[in-house]
């Protein structure tokens, strides 16, 4: 189903996307915010830029976006999947709780804030190009991958990456020597097992984005995990 | 009604600007067009815009917008104004009546010059004067507020969202090298008119996103150098900073956002560039009670240029983009799309890295 976003509030779109039978195919979106927000069983494909909170609670259904992103996509997601074929704003993933988002390009500030698992459901954040600062801040479960790929000139990852991180696992593709980590987390190379984990989501990530997944492993790679000898408790008071 | 001063206001908003590099002229309707996408930032209680180069054939006069709760208080202002200017042009505000806009003030505007004799007797250069001029009338004169004061530069404020304020006061009408925008969402107090972005002081204007946790501690070091903080909303307290920082001062627009968005000493203590870890080191060390703590995004208007800024930790969003001669600031690539469908390297400034955009020597 073809639905042309102009002029449209976001609540008279997303009435649209919910009535529909079919996939949906948007066309001149423009900043409409909660696109598909707690949706499941459908598929959206987006031209144009949607608004903020894109694919919020999102449930199962399949967004895929042909430019950028703006602010918090994926905010509080519960199962689906973001393919995103530019750049991203900045608390993408925030707080989600399963399913998995893949960005072509850069993501702003605080991608994969408070990033949680839950039972069976562990979330997968992959971005393709930079991120800024706060990267996984207060990451409590899932997977962050920064793959940096594209980006010669610009530092891979921002200041204070990992900030508050107590749980999930974050791949950087760098040695990170220039990179400074909290002491509450421990980075180091990655490992035979790490390797094998972090090739199944960097190949799904090749075929959406058409890359020589070889080349793409071929780089090293750091992970950043929770220190569990440093954790964060008693902080504030003894008890 | 409570008027802002009475109650505090944090708010989340919507911003926006447009620059020729060239410094052709850009009809105000652009900018206006840019709120619309953006309409749930804003709620309606306050909404705002500064065209610069929108007045060339009064550029060598301040141009002085003003509200007035009613007539009388109209007829004194101008008695105090023309007793230290001389007012080359005084006229209503043109605005077009519209639902979505009610309980407008008065709302006049002066292109006027200081008095040679009175600028000579207080020995004040004429920038200083016209500030404190507005100083006094705004804390003094009961009814009467200046919302714009600078050459060649207009504010237009309105309670109502931005789109609205934009058809009222006929910005299609205007034409400059560059606009900014506001939609404000106050949301623990009315709106008045006054308390719309952007706020300005001579050729300054801001506007924000955001809300600073470090106001009283700004405020309280600011009015020590003639500075009256009328309105209590953030806001204003940026722009008299700026005005302090680099016209009194006499800093560049990077040091002064150094100073406002400084890095954590952390972060200087890790550069390599030694030059640049005096100087970030000397202006925190000099200037601490002018950080700026808590979220902001602005968007700080002058003469011939643009510069933007996010807070060191970036807690509000902001992009940029460009086309040919233009470069584009807005809280969402949404409002950038509308006024330039094909805005090309649209891209996230870091917390803290200010974007300076001047228009070219001459061309303004």
């Amino acid at each position: 189903m073809l639905l042309n976003a102009k002029g449209l509030n976001y609540n008279v779109l997303n009435e649209y996307i919910r009535k529909a039978t079919d996939d949906c195919n948007i066309v001149q979106c423009c900043g409409q915010r909660f696109i598909a927000a707690g949706m499941s069983g459908k598929s959206i494909t987006i031209d144009g830029t949607p608004g903020n909170a894109l694919g919020a609670y999102l449930n199962g259904a399949t967004i895929t976006v042909n430019a950028n992103a703006q602010d918090a996509v994926g905010d509080t997601m519960n199962e689906g999947k973001i393919v995103v074929h530019g750049n991203i704003g900045d608390t993408a993933g925030y707080a989600m709780r399963g399913g998995k988002i893949f960005v072509k390009g850069n993501a702003g500030y605080r991608a994969g804030i408070h990033m949680k698992a839950y039972k069976e459901k562990k979330p997968v954040m992959v971005i393709g190009g930079t991120v800024g600062s706060f990267l996984g801040e207060y990451q409590a479960g899932g997977v962050i991958v920064v793959l940096g790929l594209n980006e010669k000139n610009k530092n891979i990852v921002g200041f204070f990456p990992c900030t508050g991180m107590h749980g999930g696992k974050v791949f950087i593709r760098s040695d990170c020597k220039e990179v400074k980590f909290p002491s509450q987390v421990t980075a180091r190379p990655a490992n035979e097992a790490d390797k094998e984990e972090l090739r199944v989501y960097v190949s799904e990530y090749c075929d959406l984005f058409d890359n020589e997944i070889s080349e793409v492993l071929s780089a090293p790679f750091t992970v950043i995990t929770p220190n569990s000898k440093t954790p964060y408790k008693q902080m504030y008071v003894a008890n | 009604m409570k008027v802002e001063g009475q109650v505090r206001i944090p708010s989340g908003c919507a911003i926006a600007a447009v620059i020729s590099k060239d410094g052709n002229r850009i009809s105000g309707e652009m900018i206006t067009n840019a709120m619309k996408p953006m309409h749930d930032r804003s709620n309606g209680l306050g909404g705002g815009f500064a065209g610069y180069g929108i007045y060339p054939e009064y550029k060598d006069f301040y141009a002085l917008h003003l509200f007035f709760d009613q007539r009388a208080t109209r007829k004194s202002c101008e008695a105090f104004l023309k007793e230290r200017f001389e007012i080359v042009k005084s006229e209503i505000i043109p605005t077009r009546k519209i639902p979505e806009i009610t309980d407008e003030p008065i709302i006049w505007r002066y292109f006027v010059t200081p008095l040679t004799s009175i600028l000579v007797h207080l020995q004040l250069d004429e920038k200083e004067f016209v500030a404190r001029t507005v100083m006094k009338i705004n804390t003094e004169m009961n009814g009467a507020y200046v919302f714009s004061s600078g050459k060649n530069i207009g504010t237009f404020k309105a309670v109502g969202y931005p789109e609205d304020v934009g058809v009222f006061y006929k910005l299609e009408e205007y034409e400059g090298y560059s606009w900014t925008a506001h939609g404000r969402y106050p949301t623990n107090t009315p709106g008045w008119w006054g308390g719309a972005h952007p706020f300005t002081l001579l050729d300054w204007s801001i506007v924000h996103n955001g809300e600073i946790s470090s106001y009283d501690a700004n405020r309280r070091f600011i009015e020590m150098f003639g500075y009256k903080c009328t309105l209590q909303t953030d806001t204003e307290v940026i722009t008299y900073i700026m005005d302090y920082l680099i016209r009194v001062q006499g800093l560049t627009l990077s040091e002064a956002a150094s100073v406002i968005a400084a890095p954590f000493w952390s972060t200087i203590e890790q550069k390599t560039d030694i030059e640049d870890k005096h100087k970030h080191t000397y202006l925190r060390t000099m200037f601490p009670s002018l950080l700026i703590t808590g979220p902001f995004s602005i968007v700080l208007g002058f003469n011939g240029g643009l510069m933007a800024l996010n807070d060191r930790l970036k807690l509000r969003s902001m992009v940029v983009g460009e086309k040919d001669d233009k470069v584009f600031i807005a809280s969402e690539e949404a409002a950038i799309r509308t006024m330039e469908p094909n805005a090309e390297n649209i891209w996230a400034p870091a917390g803290g890295e200010p974007v300076i955009i001047k228009v070219k020597d001459g061309a303004f």
